[in-house]
């Protein structure tokens, strides 16, 4: 009972705080919306006993991702008559994007309800649980079966990041390249900084 | 808890959650007291060492000064900037109490004396520290005023450089004691430093990582010399200014919560948590809750002296830190500590 009770909640949730990201006039207030629809997102996930899942969820698209959202969003000075003014024009391609997600769901959940995934055959492979908490068993799974996804996967987001890191590198001329030597501040010493001087009455000092 | 409230004739469901109940208020209270009494050592602690009494007016020692404070601020106007963005502007601190708070839901106290004694404790902690950041964001930005909006951004970038080098460290750690409850995570340092002494002291491959998860936490918690948000020589009280009355209470006491909670995790990740410093048997009849509490005392009496004798750093040196120094090391010492792991057959 509790279950079900906690699962429309964190769904009913979940959609509004979705239609909010869209509805709401100010990007701020979207990426606020955004990331209470991860948190249901991963109540969800706890719900169903995927609790691994639902704290990577938190971490990674609440703690790293939307903090960059809403880093980025608070910069930009956005023209909110301007970018509602496009609504009509972007209205066919969003209906298309629509039912292409459509279709994938129809698609997805058609092939769940055909039947399950016979272990060992080469469309789905699956481990055998191991250990009590689903952290184990999804190591477990990830590190020996699907061992080269997983490492394409991590090959993928490094050529990405220094694609990111190469399109951003900026030439520096070489007055401004390494101004700060830590190193070398360290090593001052008072000797070489300041200088002791004991200037006589009425007279100055030679800089 | 469960078993007791079951015993007054309760179905099982009414007992969890009255038990449930009772377990977070038997936390958050303590917890509430315990952040008046340290906000109190902490002025104390730093008066001593600049040669100062401190707060000595207010009860006997001063020992009531929190709650005067507390008082003057609970009977203060909050003030609302007409500029402010209201919602967000009053949403902020309550979500830095809040996480503050809901963080302290897996912190295990004592054997078996924790709230939620879940598989993943380390990870929830990592996601709601993590969260902690969104009040600051949030309130710098909703203020609608530069210093706030300075600090909010100086905040958002420290927090993130110093969480990853920190989710190392927690893999190093993770991976020594095989599991994420950290239940698991203190009972696997008993006896470890040559075999009687509780925690990993003079484990030589992670103590160095306590270390630097000791600088991060003070980064974490942006407590001197990284408290760069709240730099008053730059920033005023960064993106506190705008904020009067409770709200700006909320912040006080969700930041010194942090403060406690980084100081227990110190205290279980690398210090054995409630087991006594020696394997010795007479020291298990001290209650596990008194060496947990006193070796949170010592960290927490660590960061108030280190905020009493450390001059702030720049914001490029703060950076630089997280980013070239802490980073590589971590990292490194990940494949150094699995490497280990694997060469001596840890886990066979």
């Amino acid at each position: 009972m509790i279950q079900t009770f906690a699962f429309y909640l964190f769904a009913a949730f979940m959609i509004a705080s979705a239609v909010m990201v869209i509805m709401s006039r100010n990007p701020v207030h979207s990426v606020l919306w955004l990331i209470l629809a991860f948190f249901n997102a991963a109540g969800l996930m706890v719900l169903v006993g995927a609790e691994f899942i639902a704290m990577l969820l938190v971490i990674v698209y609440v703690g790293a991702v939307a903090v960059l959202f809403l880093f980025v969003v608070m910069m930009l000075d956005i023209d909110f008559a301007e970018l509602r003014a496009g609504f009509i024009r972007n209205f066919p391609l969003g209906i298309a994007i629509a039912l292409v997600l459509l279709a994938e769901l129809v698609l997805g959940i058609g092939a769940y309800r055909a039947g399950e995934i016979v272990l060992g055959t080469p469309t789905g492979t699956a481990a055998p649980l191991i250990g009590a908490g689903n952290t184990e068993s999804l190591g477990a799974l990830l590190y020996t079966d699907y061992l080269f996804l997983f490492e394409a996967t991590g090959l993928v987001l490094l050529v990405a990041m220094v694609g990111a890191i190469v399109l951003t590198l900026r030439e520096r001329d070489s007055a401004h390249r390494g101004h700060q030597n830590i190193g070398k501040q360290v090593r001052r010493n008072p000797d070489e900084a300041t200088v002791m001087k004991r200037p006589t009455i009425g007279k100055g000092i030679d800089l | 808890m469960t078993g007791f409230f079951q015993s007054l004739g309760m179905s099982y469901e009414w007992a969890w959650g009255v038990a449930t109940v009772a377990g977070v208020l038997l936390i958050a209270f303590p917890l509430m007291l315990a952040v008046a009494m340290v906000i109190y050592v902490d002025r104390k602690v730093w008066a001593s060492i600049n040669l100062r009494r401190g707060p000595n007016v207010v009860g006997p020692f001063g020992l009531l000064q929190s709650f005067a404070d507390g008082l003057k601020v609970f009977l203060q106007e909050t003030i609302i900037p007409s500029a402010a963005n209201k919602g967000i502007f009053l949403l902020a601190p309550i979500v830095t109490f809040t996480v503050a708070l809901a963080a302290w839901a897996v912190i295990p106290f004592d054997a078996g004396v924790v709230l939620a004694d879940i598989n993943v404790g380390l990870l929830y902690i990592l996601a709601i520290s993590s969260l902690s950041v969104y009040g600051i964001v949030m309130s710098g930005w909703a203020s609608n005023s530069k210093y706030p909006f300075f600090s909010a951004m100086r905040a958002a970038a420290q927090m993130i450089s110093y969480e990853v080098s920190i989710g190392f460290i927690l893999v190093c750690v993770v991976l020594w004691a095989g599991s994420f409850n950290l239940t698991e995570i203190v009972m696997s340092q008993r006896g470890h430093g040559f075999g009687i002494i509780n925690g990993y002291w003079f484990n030589l491959l992670l103590f160095p990582m306590w270390v630097v998860f000791f600088i991060s936490s003070l980064a974490e918690t942006q407590r001197v010399p990284f408290d760069l948000t709240e730099a008053e020589s730059e920033l005023v009280a960064g993106y506190q200014t705008e904020y009067s009355s409770m709200a700006f209470a909320l912040f006080w006491l969700g930041e010194y919560a942090n403060i406690l909670l980084m100081c227990s995790l110190n205290t279980l990740l690398f210090f054995g948590g409630w087991l006594p410093p020696i394997d010795w048997a007479p020291l298990y009849l001290v209650p596990g809750i008194v060496w947990f509490l006193l070796k949170t005392f010592f960290f927490f009496f660590l960061f108030s002296w280190v905020m009493a004798t450390v001059p702030r750093y720049r914001y490029d040196q703060l950076m630089r830190l997280g980013w070239k120094v802490f980073l590589p090391m971590s990292l490194g010492f990940v494949v150094v500590i699995s490497g280990y792991l694997m060469a001596t057959g840890h886990y066979s």
